[in-house]
């Protein structure tokens, strides 16, 4: 049976801007068990990284929380103090930030960073730390890594950087991982380690992780879960088999066709037109109906219900009511 | 497209090292060879994609060719003109024609300059456009990458990093130049504005007749936009080719494996991965020999010693590997 380990329910998380209060995350439900990926995909800018940052509560000082829960191993963590937070950050829960620069601190070593949370969470000596720190540094295939506890971030290459960061987020062996593109900077054969790594320590911990990323090729790979985000909307929501061979949605379909074919050159690449809403334009009806090929008046109206399309598998969007509809006329009819 | 007959940029034997202190006294005890020796020319209008393991040396090389580094050793002819050893004060004009796409996108941006006025500066430093002129190019520029007006009075932190990246393409369009190093430009961008900006960039291309050198790791993006890709491996050049030929006919073992652990988008399909075992090895020591043997599936008590020769092993395909 599964078993829960983070529910978030009815997610809104606002930032205070020049233009007033701006909703960045609008009311986002999904849950992760244990030992079980949930990928978050969508465009740029459509809310994946205030989703994650929202749950560690690491938003930036205009963000704020202001509806929903979300609960962690049974805890409700909007409404914890931040020192008990802080018990919790880098040790039963870690992330892994898209942009490695900002997380990694310029002025302290490689080292002393990857020691500091096993001190602290676990209570290593200053040599136990160290030692351990140059063994997850191997693991995630750092070369020469007790030369690398000594040097600075800047002297690292951008993959580095990012397996230092990944290395720092799995030093307490966390229950819950939020990776936030954590492959990006790497090459394929580094990234296959990493994933597998992670896959491991899923196993043997039962780790649950979140994963934000655009690389559908690693979405396939890993996740179990996959939930599609547009303009601070969930839209679509399944297991991975499904969501591949039936996407629903015409965001999700339009995000397929547009990951470039490896294995053909002169495959089409299909932009999906025009851009993602500013957090301050006003939309009614559906958030995606201005670039959506399909969209009626309904669309521009009502914002769509969330369709079950089947046990695992959620949609909002309002042609599922066209095909629901004619599906059971047609189950009707064959009853007859 | 691709003109072969003229190289826009010649770089031979290019090296740079950088130092490794240690001790007390901070001195020098050895150099990380983050690139060894790479030769090639690079052809005007076209796009040379570069691929190859974390750490090889790729964003050290854009950067030694932009001469935004010193070099340790080598050559750089751009355009006819030796500009490796020129003095930083020459170097100048050339600049304005050679821009950098960065990896990182909040690294180069400024958090508490607007960013239209980020974009503004390199108006104000290069062209005598007044006030007003300055502000319909910005405006011009944001629009060109898929921004809005009103993105030109927000500050770095209030976009998404997909968008950063768009703001560090505008700026390094905004000058006109001949040849950008795009250094994982696309890689913070989803999939469908990914695509845009692939299609932006060789719309650019073609309307300004942009060279570029693609440094990605995203495998399907650089077969899609590259015309020949180059495989770096620990310093060096690994192999070459026309990109069509090196997806299709890969013949260095790195390649191969390269190739072999790339992510399908297909659930449940087990990759036919082949795994490359043994150390990796230390860019401050590397091994003699050819530097991928520590790892290769093929390698021989030759490929220990001797350091295999960069050769054409059929038209325009070159590969640095014995057993091929
Ligand atoms: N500090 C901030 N103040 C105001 N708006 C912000 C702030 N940080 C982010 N935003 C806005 O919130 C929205 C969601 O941003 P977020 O970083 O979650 O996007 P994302 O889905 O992670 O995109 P990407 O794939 O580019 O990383 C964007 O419109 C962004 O401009
Ligand atoms: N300023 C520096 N000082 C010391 N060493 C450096 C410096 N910059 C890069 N290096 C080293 O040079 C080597 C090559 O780094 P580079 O950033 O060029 O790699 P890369 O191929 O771009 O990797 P990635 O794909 O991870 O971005 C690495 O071993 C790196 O640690
Ligand atoms: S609800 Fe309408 S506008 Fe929205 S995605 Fe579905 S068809 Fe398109
Ligand atoms: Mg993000
Ligand atoms: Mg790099």
């Amino acid at each position: 049976m599964a078993e829960l380990l983070l529910d978030v329910n009815n997610l809104v998380t606002k930032f205070k801007t020049a233009d007033g209060k701006l909703s960045a995350v609008r009311g986002v439900s999904f849950s992760v068990n244990k030992g079980e990926t949930v990928c978050i995909v969508g465009e740029s800018g459509c809310g994946k990284s205030i989703t994650s940052l929202s749950i560690m509560n690491l938003l930036p000082n205009n963000g704020e929380i202001s509806e929903g829960s979300v609960r962690f191993l049974g805890q409700e963590l909007t409404k914890m103090r931040q020192d008990e937070l802080r018990k919790l950050r880098g040790n039963k829960m870690a992330m892994i930030f898209q942009e490695p620069m900002t997380a990694l601190n310029p002025v302290f070593t490689v080292g002393f960073q990857i020691r500091e949370p096993l001190k602290i969470h676990k209570r290593l000596s200053q040599r136990e730390a160290h030692r351990k720190g140059i063994e997850l540094l191997k693991q995630v295939g750092i070369p020469y890594p007790e030369k690398r506890m000594s040097q600075y971030s800047h002297e690292l290459s951008g993959g580095m950087r990012q397996r230092v960061m990944i290395a720092i987020a799995l030093a307490c062996r966390p229950s819950l991982l939020i990776a936030d593109e954590p492959t990006t900077a790497l090459d394929v054969t580094i990234q296959a380690q990493i994933l597998d790594l992670i896959d491991d320590l899923k196993e043997e911990l039962g780790m649950g992780v979140i994963m934000v990323t655009h690389d559908m090729g690693v979405v396939a790979e890993v996740a179990d879960r996959v939930m599609v985000m547009y303009a601070g909307e969930k839209i679509e929501e399944a297991d991975v088999e499904s969501l591949f061979s039936n996407p629903q949605h015409p965001y999700t379909k339009g995000l397929l066709k547009s990951v470039p074919n490896v294995d053909d050159r002169n495959h089409q690449l299909e932009a999906i037109p025009g851009t993602l809403p500013n957090l301050n334009e006003v939309i009614t009806g559906c958030r995606f109906h201005n670039r959506c090929e399909f969209a009626t008046e309904k669309c521009r109206t009502q914002s769509p219900k969330t369709f079950t399309v089947n046990d695992e598998h959620t949609v909002r969007c309002w042609l599922q009511e066209v095909e629901q509809h004619d599906e059971s006329a047609a189950t009707a009819s064959s009853n007859q | 497209m691709m003109n072969l007959q003229q190289p826009l940029l010649q770089i031979n034997n290019v090296k740079k090292y950088y130092p490794i202190k240690g001790g007390i006294l901070q001195r020098v005890q050895g150099h990380v060879k983050a690139v060894e020796d790479v030769t090639i020319d690079v052809y005007e209008g076209e796009t040379l994609g570069i691929v190859g393991e974390s750490g090889c040396g790729k964003s050290t090389f854009g950067r030694a060719v932009l001469r935004l580094e010193p070099l340790t050793e080598g050559s750089i002819v751009f355009k006819g003109q030796e500009i490796g050893t020129l003095s930083d004060r020459k170097l100048k004009a050339f600049k304005r024609e050679m821009q950098m796409i960065f990896q990182d996108p909040y690294a180069s941006l400024n958090p508490r300059q607007r960013v239209g006025d980020a974009l503004e500066e390199a108006f104000i430093i290069h062209t005598s456009l007044s006030k007003k002129e300055r502000k319909e190019k910005v405006l011009n520029l944001l629009d060109e990458v898929g921004l809005k007006a009103e993105h030109y009075d927000r500050y770095p932190h209030e976009f998404s990093g997909g968008q950063r990246q768009r703001i560090g393409i505008a700026r390094a369009i905004s000058l006109n130049p001949s040849f950008i190093v795009c250094d994982e430009a696309v890689s913070a961008l989803d999939v469908s504005v990914q695509a845009q900006v692939i299609k932006l960039l060789k719309d650019l291309q073609e309307k300004h007749q942009l060279t570029y050198m693609f440094i990605s790791h995203d495998l399907g993006v650089v077969r899609h936009i590259s015309d020949r890709v180059l495989v770096m491996y620990l310093g060096n050049t690994a192999e070459l080719a026309p990109a069509d030929r090196i997806y299709d006919n890969p013949l260095h073992p790195y390649t191969k494996a390269l190739l072999s652990a790339i992510p399908r988008p297909v659930p449940g399909r087990k990759r036919n991965r082949v795994k490359l075992e043994g150390d990796l090895p230390n860019p401050a020591n590397p091994p003699k020999g050819c530097s991928f043997h520590t790892r290769c599936p093929l390698a021989t008590v030759r490929c220990k010693e001797e350091r295999p020769i960069w050769r054409e092993v059929e038209e325009n395909h070159f590969v640095a590997c014995h057993e091929v």
